[in-house]
């Protein structure tokens, strides 16, 4: 009977070639580097949500100069800062906001992104002709500092207004990519079939075409998720990123701007920063093994 | 290869053009203007005004555009409000930094990919392979300004191996051996910090670069001449790996600027990030909209001179 159905699988396999997730499932069990690194992902994301639920936010801003630097202890497990705020509950919070902000930049950037790549690759002319000349304005700015300019010229300024401004810089190698993919993929004959059938150009770009880039987009999907987290983490380092009253992780890395933290202080910003670090190892490792899985030539599994 | 080159150039004017109009209208727009520092109770509001309008700052936005840009184009960049010396001035002497941290950044960063890039394509799938790429997915995950910290707390601040911010000891006169040593000796580290950030693209590149060399024509002819495996290494496949790596030069200079933002105010190191940063915090925007102008600029320069670079490596690319 066993051994039934293990002829039954090779059969299967042989008839049908692997599809879709099938192969990102093979791709991270054959990886298990990478399926760690995935139900790690998993599993922080998560349990930082739902930790945060769990923390009283006004309690966690209140400042007690008695427990100012206190060192990580019972009270505190990872020690306190300069106003005596508890460092964990701080990190939790701050890693909920960052990876909530990362997240909402990486929607609108890639969905912005696909839409423009697909109509450039697909209609070609003059709207494609506009965009590129867009985008390569975009590609020769120095984005970080008129980013940062931004910011500061930005009147009232909330944690909206700063992913509207990242998003509007962000947008363009998502576009590039999908265009160039896009513009390959409408030279295909299924394409060709499709519009001497009279399908409409939108359902040709949406049902046909962009189904058959998938594989790549999650790829994009995943990697601009961490240069996002990266990104929004800097910047709120340097001063220019989230505003004060919403903590981030980089807010508690740029306390390390005061030698005196960075030196004697470490459990001030070095659990953030490794925090940091292990987070955009592991989205970064799980884009890889997904990469590998969109193109049949690198794949392990 | 000459047209190749003007054409770029020629594109190059409306994008620098574009961005200085943009990066003007929102140095307009930075709240308070520089005499607002200057406000005290006993302070004139006439006295001000008169200022205000002295610097030109009640014309309207147009004529302040075309008087900056003309002045700009002549090298009068204005005055900087918070160090009272002319921003060409201020900036020249912050580049200068930028510039020698730059190179020894870039010297490094050769020194440490093109040994680890060759190793790795020409061992491929060993052990040795493995760690290189494995190092080289470290340093690309890795953001700048995490690297950058604890960089600077292990080797600075524990270990005292490094200068912790700077870029000379005071105590050398200018000119002197002890003075070049001390700059070289302070710009170790954050050079170091940039050099191992910026090898991945490389080391992947040459990897790759020489794993598709391997199985070509002209290495397995020098091979069966009886030319031995090192000399084919060292003469046929890495001279033929290396001319693209040139061509990566040029991006690598853009990398570089983006980058000196964070490590500089890092290291306290004086270059033209960290002077962008504190500008900003003063509202200095003579030199802010200068630097930002300056960095359009030089990221422009950098992807020229990449395609310049891969148009003679590349014959293909030029335009006829």
């Amino acid at each position: 009977m066993a051994k039934q159905a293990t002829v039954d699988i090779k059969k299967e396999e042989i008839n049908s070639p692997p599809t879709g997730m099938q192969v990102v499932f093979r791709e991270f069990r054959k990886d298990k580097l990478a399926m760690f690194s995935l139900i790690s992902l998993v599993l922080v994301i998560v349990g930082v949500f739902i930790w945060t639920w769990f923390i009283d936010q006004e309690a966690l801003m209140r400042v007690s100069l008695r427990d100012k630097y206190a060192e990580p202890g019972e009270k505190f497990l990872l020690g306190a800062d300069q106003g005596g705020k508890d460092i964990l509950g701080q990190l939790v919070t701050g890693a909920r906001n960052s990876i909530a902000i990362a997240i909402a930049i990486t929607l609108i950037t890639v969905s912005f992104g696909i839409i423009v790549g697909l109509v450039c690759g697909y209609f070609g002319g003059w709207i494609d002709n506009m965009f590129m000349r867009i985008i390569d304005f975009f590609i020769t700015i120095p984005s970080l500092m008129v980013i940062i300019v931004f910011v500061t010229i930005i009147p009232k300024y909330t944690v909206k207004e700063f992913i509207l401004i990242m998003s509007l810089f962000l947008w363009t190698s998502t576009a590039r990519l999908v265009r160039s993919k896009a513009l390959s993929e409408s030279r295909r004959d299924y394409v060709n079939a499709s519009k001497t059938m009279g399908t409409p150009g939108i359902l040709i770009i949406f049902k046909e075409i962009m189904p058959n880039l998938s594989s790549i987009l999650i790829v994009e999907l995943t990697l601009n998720f961490a240069g996002n987290v990266g990104i929004e983490t800097g910047l709120t380092y340097l001063g220019f990123g989230l505003p004060p009253q919403t903590p981030s992780l980089g807010t508690l890395i740029s306390y390390a701007n005061n030698p005196l933290v960075l030196q004697d202080k470490w459990w001030v910003w070095l659990p953030a920063s490794l925090f940091i670090l292990l987070m955009m190892l592991g989205i970064n490792y799980v884009g890889q093994a997904l990469r590998r899985s969109a193109d049949a030539k690198q794949r392990l599994g | 290869m000459w047209k190749t080159i003007v054409r770029r150039v020629l594109i190059m004017i409306p994008q620098l053009f574009v961005l200085s109009l943009l990066i003007f209208i929102m140095a307009k727009q930075l709240p308070g203007d520089p005499f607002t520092g200057l406000l005290t109770p006993d302070t004139d509001p006439n006295r001000i005004e008169e200022l205000r309008e002295l610097a030109g700052l009640n014309d309207p936005w147009y004529v302040q555009y075309v008087n900056w840009i003309v002045n700009a184009a002549q090298g009068d960049l204005g005055k900087s409000y918070t160090y009272k010396i002319k921003v060409s001035t201020l900036i020249g002497e912050r580049a200068l930094n930028t510039f020698w941290l730059s190179l020894v950044s870039v010297i490094i960063l050769y020194l440490i990919a093109i040994p680890l890039g060759v190793l790795a394509g020409r061992y491929q799938d060993t052990f040795l392979d493995k760690i290189v790429v494995f190092y080289s997915f470290v340093t690309y995950a890795i953001p700048t300004f995490v690297l950058a910290l604890i960089f600077l707390f292990i080797f600075g601040y524990q270990l005292h191996w490094f200068p912790t911010v700077g870029s000379v000891d005071i105590k050398y006169d200018t000119g002197t051996a002890g003075y070049i040593w001390s700059k070289l000796y302070h710009m170790l580290l954050p050079a170091f910090t940039t050099a191992v950030l910026g090898t991945t693209a490389v080391v992947q590149y040459l990897r790759s670069e020489i794993i598709d060399a391997k199985s070509l024509d002209y290495v397995r002819t020098a091979r069966s001449k009886g030319i031995p495996v090192n000399k084919v290494y060292s003469r046929h496949i890495f001279r033929n790996s290396l001319l693209p790596i040139a061509a990566f030069l040029g991006f690598t200079i853009t990398g570089l600027l983006a980058g000196s933002i964070f490590i500089e105010t890092i290291f306290g190191y004086p270059g033209m990030g960290q002077l962008f940063i504190s500008s900003l915090v003063s509202r200095d925007y003579s030199v802010i909209t200068a630097l930002v102008m300056l960095f359009g600029f030089l990221a422009l320069l950098g992807s020229l001179l990449s395609d310049i670079i891969m148009s003679i490596v590349d014959p293909r690319i030029r335009i006829e």
